[in-house]
């Protein structure tokens, strides 16, 4: 009987950490990454990324639909590339499509903004491997104000 | 020259006692596996190490919990933030609190408890008497112990997270109005979980492992009096403490930088 007891505490012991990772799954962490199925990888060249890191989220209209993979600086002129992996849900980005380093809020963390663009013919989707043709770079806040007084001057 | 005599001779006893410690736990998880015999030791010792912290240490979480949403949201209203409370307060149990108060507790309530319970077989020659009748008290005693402690301690700790958070959220959407959709929502966009969950799940573990470990040994080798299970008992204790904060700081360095 003794043993009985101790069986059926233990039991209720393991039901309640089994309740208890099943509520962090599914209520506290979010695991639906765009990132966890199948991925085809963009690259984009820009002058200045920013404050872009790895596993940063590329968005297009606000919707996340892939995350950075890899920063590496390429060439003998060190010319910074993003490397990106896009969920095969959106595989159809024509190659006018435009990728830019945003931030979200005033604070918030970076990203890399893509807005599709046009389809005409003649005109390729991106496949994996492909690079973005226009890319729009990070914007530095120093840079700003150093053009801003700069134009300034000018006046 | 004396003074380094003892300093080598200080040194000497900490290799020499973590050697001994190393050689005890090795002796008694290797082996060949008996589970006829030595599930219903692990059920026992289960019940003795895991059910019966249960309760404080969901009490706890609860009031960790509670604290983390009523302190965080007095903070946060300021900056008109209040919804970043579901990500603080799940941040904060997954991360540190959750494992590192667990494996505080655990080391309190059951940990000192191994060591009472090894340190009297040892004094009262129950140790010795098992030896007599040819049955190995590392294998018999110390393994079924060191494996309950090892599996029990990550499920408090998963429990005391999950209380924890549930008692945030009681405090900040129920008590103090945060709303309820953006709490959730905004925890679920920030928690990762392989990054936070796990992680969290893998420092339980490595504090399950030396809380234990540190328990049994001082137990194992406790001086055969009162007074040696009683500074034995507090030994366990404040070292077990120690090294699972600084163990802490080591692995939030390496995971989390």
């Amino acid at each position: 009987m003794e043993t009985r007891k101790t069986e059926i505490l233990v039991g209720v012991f393991v039901a309640a950490t089994i309740v208890a990772l099943v509520f962090l799954a599914l209520r506290v962490a979010s695991n639906t990454d765009i990132t966890r199925g199948s991925t085809y990888t963009l690259n984009a060249t820009f002058d200045n990324i920013g404050g872009l890191k790895v596993r940063s989220p590329v968005k297009i209209g606000g919707v996340t639909v892939g995350r950075v993979s890899r920063i590496y600086l390429e060439g003998e002129y060190y010319v910074p590339v993003v490397e990106v992996q896009i969920s095969t849900d959106y595989d159809a980005l024509p190659e006018t499509s435009t990728v830019s380093v945003l931030t979200s809020g005033l604070l918030g963390e970076q990203y890399l903004g893509v807005e599709p663009g046009f389809i005409d013919d003649g005109i390729m989707m991106l496949e994996d491997g492909d690079s973005f043709m226009n890319t729009n770079s990070a914007m530095v806040l120093e840079e700003l104000i150093g053009q801003f007084l700069f134009s300034q001057r000018e006046n | 020259m004396d003074k380094l005599a003892k300093l080598g001779r200080s040194s000497l006893d900490i290799f020499s006692g973590m050697g001994a410690a190393l050689i005890m736990l090795l002796q008694s998880i290797i082996g060949k596996p008996q589970p006829a015999k030595s599930f219903p030791l692990f059920l026992r010792q289960m019940y003795v190490v895991g059910v019966q912290s249960m309760l404080i240490i969901i009490i706890s979480g609860m009031f960790i919990g509670m604290v983390l949403g009523l302190q965080g949201y007095t903070i946060l209203v300021d900056f008109g933030a209040e919804q970043a409370l579901g990500p603080m307060v799940a941040l904060s149990l997954l991360r540190e609190l959750g494992p590192v108060v667990t494996a505080l507790l655990f080391a309190g309530r059951a940990g000192s408890a191994l060591t009472a319970e090894i340190g009297l077989m040892r004094a009262t020659e129950q140790l010795s008497s098992l030896e007599m009748m040819a049955v190995d008290p590392l294998r018999r005693v110390v393994a079924p112990r060191f494996w309950a402690g090892f599996v029990s301690m990550p499920m408090l700790a998963l429990m005391f997270t999950a209380v924890g958070i549930i008692g945030g959220y009681w405090v900040g959407v129920q008590w103090l109005g945060v709303d309820d959709g953006a709490f959730w929502s905004v925890m679920q966009a920030s928690v990762d979980w392989r990054a936070d969950v796990m992680n969290g799940v893998i420092k339980s573990l490595v504090f399950a492992f030396v809380v234990t470990w540190i328990a049994l040994y001082k137990g194992y080798t406790a001086e055969p009096t009162s007074a040696g299970i009683s500074s034995a008992t507090t030994s366990t204790v404040v070292t077990g403490s120690l090294a699972v904060l600084g163990l802490d700081f080591v692995l939030t360095a390496i995971m989390f930088s």
